[in-house]
């Protein structure tokens, strides 16, 4: 065997979900052949990479949600893999932030992080359960925090 | 997080897979194996994407399966240097914190890249950070299943292909006079009890930084 090139092309973990659920789709058609002896590796590996990354942002997104956010951020000039690890991780806040983009704090002033932040949250989708009762979270910690 | 590699690789069809199409009975085969396996100094391979070129199929003589040469790409598990990835706590131990990411369990965070100051308490086998605020230190401990944000400082390649009959035959240096006639097989050395296995793919990662470390510290 000859790995002919080790980085063709990064991925975002929305395409390898995409593709494993495809194939999951594709397996679960044929039958009784994922059950032999050599197929158990691919199934646990499917099964564990499915799990982890059903729990990040990338299984609420869609190609088109990408394309929109990859041109959102064209004006922005960050690294290719700046966009992908928000593209990722859907940071919400500044420290998030400040961890992906290299030098973030010479390169982006506040207000341009602020603006991320909101672009981030607009475009891609964010867990529905998270995102409701953490307002009314929120607005208790404040009060407590401030006593 | 994820890379697309491209490979080349002859792959062995057995006359009794005949009647499948070639391409399924190729990507059957490449998933085989490969799939949830380290390929040395590539990644953690995770499954086939596509089959770029199918050349001809050969069969040789002896043999009735058929042999193609195939160039594809594979979804490889390899974060880049400085790549932040989030994890769970598997356990602490002295030599730092495991994490694991469910596909991928190696990944360690040594004690020097915890936030500092840390501490290991024996009594619990737990690390934790003694965060010192006007009010005061708190220790916030890093428990086992907690999630946890790192950033990938290294990555450790071990080559974990078998290895021939010699390296058992080097407990015995000094023993020229022996060569020519094949030595009494020295006794193996005995396993040590419970013999450990080395990863092959290793990461290590460091949570020195704001941002890092477990979710709930920065979750308002």
């Amino acid at each position: 065997m000859e790995v002919k090139n080790a980085n063709s092309a990064m991925l975002s973990n929305y395409e390898v979900f995409k593709l494993l659920t495809d194939l999951k789709e594709q397996r679960k058609d044929s039958g009784k052949t994922k059950h032999a002896a050599g197929h158990q590796n691919l199934n646990t590996i499917m099964y564990e990479t499915l799990k982890y990354l059903s729990k990040t942002p990338c299984s609420r997104q869609s190609p088109e949600i990408v394309k929109e956010f990859l041109t959102t951020m064209m004006p922005h000039k960050l690294t290719k893999a700046e966009k992908l690890q928000l593209l990722n991780h859907r940071p919400q806040t500044a420290v998030e932030i400040q961890l992906m983009v290299e030098e973030s704090e010479e390169r982006l002033s506040e207000e341009q992080i602020e603006d991320l932040i909101e672009t981030v949250a607009g475009i891609l989708p964010g867990d529905p359960e998270q995102e409701n009762p953490a307002s009314a979270d929120a607005d208790m910690d404040e009060g407590t925090k401030e006593t | 997080m994820f890379v697309l590699v491209e490979m080349v690789d002859t792959v062995r069809i057995p006359p009794w897979d005949f009647h499948k199409q070639l391409n399924e009975a190729i990507a059957e085969e490449l998933n085989k194996k490969l799939a949830n396996k380290v390929v040395y100094n590539v990644g953690l391979c995770i499954c086939l994407y596509d089959v770029t070129k199918l050349d001809d199929s050969y069969i040789f003589p002896g043999d009735g399966a058929a042999h193609t040469k195939v160039h594809f790409r594979y979804v490889v598990f390899h974060p880049f240097l400085d790549e932040i990835l989030t994890g769970k706590i598997k356990y602490c131990s002295q030599e730092g914190v495991h994490v694991t990411m469910g596909f991928f369990d190696d990944i360690l965070i040594p004690p020097e890249s915890l936030q500092q100051p840390a501490k290991f308490d024996e009594a619990e086998q737990v690390w934790l950070w003694e965060y010192e605020t006007d009010e005061g230190a708190h220790d916030l401990y890093m428990d086992q299943g907690e999630e946890i944000r790192f950033r990938v400082t290294d990555e450790v390649f071990v080559d974990t292909s078998p290895t021939g009959p010699t390296a058992a035959q080097s407990d015995a240096p000094a023993q020229a006079g022996q060569s020519t006639a094949p030595p009494p097989p020295p006794p193996p050395p005995p396993p040590e009890e419970g013999e450990k296995k080395e990863a092959p793919y290793t990461l290590i990662g460091t949570i020195c930084e704001p941002g890092l470390g477990l979710l709930s510290w920065w979750n308002s």
